[in-house]
């Protein structure tokens, strides 16, 4: 596979001698024209690569938090159309930020997985982290990402040990996500010495980066987190700050696109001092 | 256990497939557990204590087997086939759940899991996993949409005797699916206690298979039966499904007798126009949901729908893989009944035979009143009687206008 987008941004950032922040927000969230502009405005808030939830009526692996972000999404209309869509204005304007969809297999298996991956790439899509689909199927979904040109990023957990852990790397591409609690998504974070040790862990078996994800809330855990880890994943608590920034109806107010930037720079700001001391 | 050659009883392959249906569709952090169920399932087979100890369970506390009953007065009304019930409605707990319900547990304990998860729809498995918790002295926490606590509530009072939790689940339509979404969260996050004791024939591999195999003894038990009554075996085998566990229990013995014509009936709810059903077989397509690829109700985006059904116990938008399978080879036929006409057969059952039936089987029932009339009158039909109605008195009251 050449060289993707991802590759490219976390070698940058390892040259600048910091993390990557990985944020995450629902596509369509709270309704896809203010999920388009905070996903426009990402970027320039300090987000490095931007994982965009497809939103799925059963999302089985999710927290409180993200189950309500998908919640509002579907309620506001949106469909896997207009999140390629969302994609595709995207990278009108930035052709270098990576953004990998994630999410849950069925509303992609019932697209055709071949013909989804190939819509995705054409659509400036990076990177595909599926929770429901396990190294065991990689033939249905992983292969053909990997031949459109897409990066297949697969989670590891505190449960994928290393007898494991080979067989979940082998077609993984782009980064390793480290999801470093057993647990739901927005889960609290995890003891992180513990996390550290896993992540110098997976580094023996890939030369990868590896982001760590499920619980980071903070800028001091993203620094603390990001001393070991190739990058920081923030989702529940940018998403919390969507639904806190709502009007009594549910409806986007002049601060939802501001109140998730804020939170993004101050993030940002953990991630660049993770390395200093 | 024998195979022919040519055998449809054979599967799931390797890696958990009926066809392409099935398989293990999971988060990894679940994987490596599913992976370690699959080898203490394997081996709990191949030892013969297990089974011993399956087998004593079910004689001296479920009460097996079931009796295979002869329903001569409802045959009569009907004027066609012989009509026979089998009676699980009369294991210990009130339905065949319980019959899955011994082999996971006795499972769960081989694997030295302290706590137990369940989710459930009617709350017939919730009870009945309540149950055997309560038998072997483990905690049970069992995830039950907020609407089916509602419209279930003897047997959640049932659930909290016995000892168990209730969590009631408000996430979507309150239904069996969100249950099972909130048991799979538990589950991810007590991976290193916590058994999930699975109420159906669906979910991850080797969850469809295992839950088959213990539900088998329904069909075991009643060939010997039919075989004693009649001295040979019947025309027609009929059974409710939802999940359908207690159908494939019952089918699965059957499988390669091709004169034995096998039916499922589906939840037809208000109709399959639109989306007030549960016929996922008839209606839906294949998709992906809890573990396993089958047919589901979804909507052209990939989106799960909710469905409805007057039985929660059927108010499930999925089903088995096995079932999905069987459709599509053609060996079973599954037809929806509406909620109507289940309606009608649970009275109908109550009055002629003095059997209040659960509003589960009421569906398969209705099928048979259907099917028996066109039939001979030296035919056979027998019908799983799965679950008994005392539960769904005050659901049905309310459809009939009284105020209990």
């Amino acid at each position: 596979m050449t060289e993707t987008r991802i590759d490219r941004r976390f070698k940058a950032c390892a040259q600048a001698g910091r993390p990557a922040l990985v944020t995450f927000i629902t596509a369509g969230d709270p309704d896809l024209k203010t999920s388009q502009a905070v996903l426009d405005a990402l970027p320039a808030a300090g987000a490095d690569v931007i994982e965009l939830g497809m939103p799925f009526s059963d999302p089985m692996a999710e927290g409180v938090p993200i189950q309500l972000a998908t919640q509002r999404a579907l309620k506001a209309g949106q469909t896997m159309a207009k999140t390629l869509q969302m994609v595709r204005d995207f990278r009108k304007k930035d052709d270098d930020t990576p953004i990998v969809l994630m999410g849950y297999y069925n509303p992609i298996y019932v697209r055709d997985p071949k013909a989804f991956v190939r819509e995705a790439k054409d659509a400036g899509v990076d990177g595909l982290i599926i929770v429901d689909i396990p190294p065991e199927a990689d033939d249905e979904l992983c292969i053909p990402a990997l031949e459109a040109g897409i990066n297949f990023i697969r989670l590891a957990t505190p449960t994928t040990d290393d007898a494991r852990l080979p067989a979940v790397l082998a077609n993984t591409s782009g980064f390793v996500y480290y999801v470093s609690v057993t647990g739901i998504t927005g889960s609290a974070i995890a003891d992180t010495t513990r996390v550290a040790s896993a992540v110098n862990r997976i580094k023996g078996h890939t030369s990868l980066p590896v982001a760590v994800g499920f619980g980071v809330k903070t800028a001091d855990q993203a620094a603390e987190i990001g001393k070991d880890a190739d990058g920081v994943v923030v989702g529940s608590v940018l998403v919390n700050a969507i639904r806190d920034s709502l009007d009594d109806a549910g409806f986007a107010t002049d601060n939802t696109v501001s109140a998730v930037t804020t939170l993004v720079a101050d993030l940002a700001s953990g991630v660049a001092r993770a390395r200093r001391s | 256990m024998t195979t022919m050659a040519n055998s449809i009883r054979t599967g799931p392959d390797e890696r958990g497939h009926f066809g392409i249906f099935g398989g293990r569709y999971v988060a990894e952090t679940l994987m490596p557990l599913i992976l370690d169920l699959e080898q203490a399932y394997k081996d709990a087979k191949n030892d013969p204590a297990f089974a011993a100890e399956v087998e004593n369970l079910n004689t001296h506390y479920t009460g097996r087997p079931s009796p295979l009953y002869f329903a001569e007065r409802l045959t009569e009304h009907l004027g066609g086939a012989k009509i026979y019930f089998k009676r699980d409605e009369l294991n210990h707990t009130g339905s065949h759940k319980i019959n899955n319900c011994i082999g996971q547990i006795l499972l769960a304990k081989r694997m030295g899991k302290t706590r137990i998860i369940a989710e459930t729809g009617a709350g017939q498995h919730g009870v009945a996993t309540a149950t055997v918790c309560a038998r072997f002295g483990l905690p049970c926490v069992v995830y039950m949409g907020a609407t089916d606590v509602e419209r279930q509530k003897p047997n959640v009072f049932r659930m909290k005797l016995l000892g168990a939790e209730i969590v009631p689940v408000t996430a979507g339509a309150g239904t069996l699916k969100d249950a099972m979404n909130e048991a799979l969260r538990d589950w991810v996050t007590n991976v290193d206690n916590t058994y999930y004791l699975i109420g159906t024939a669906a979910g991850p591999h080797p969850y469809p298979e295992l839950v088959r195999d213990f539900q088998s003894v329904i069909g075991k038990e009643l060939r010997e039966q039919i075989m004693a009554a009649e001295g040979r075996l019947p025309d027609a085998i009929v059974a409710a499904v939802g999940g359908g566990s207690n159908a494939i229990g019952m089918f699965h013995p059957f499988l390669d007798d091709k004169d034995v014509q096998i039916v499922g009936v589906e939840a037809g709810g208000r109709g399959l126009q639109g989306e007030e059903h549960c016929a996922s077989l008839t209606a839906g397509k294949p998709g992906v949901l809890h573990g396993n690829r089958t047919y589901l109700l979804q909507d052209d985006d990939g989106q799960i729908l909710e469905g409805h059904s007057i039985s929660a116990g059927l108010d499930y938008p999925g089903i088995g893989p096995e079932h999905s399978w069987l459709k599509e080879i053609g060996r079973v036929n599954y037809v929806p009944i509406m909620d109507d006409e289940a309606l009608n057969a649970f009275q109908m059952l109550t009055r002629v035979e003095g059997i209040i039936p659960a509003l589960e089987p009421s569906h398969a029932l209705a099928h048979v009143i259907k099917m028996a009339p066109t039939m001979d009158k030296d035919q056979i039909i027998v019908m799983n009687l799965c679950g008994r109605g005392d539960k769904d008195v005050f659901t049905v009251g309310g459809m009939l206008g009284f105020d209990l």
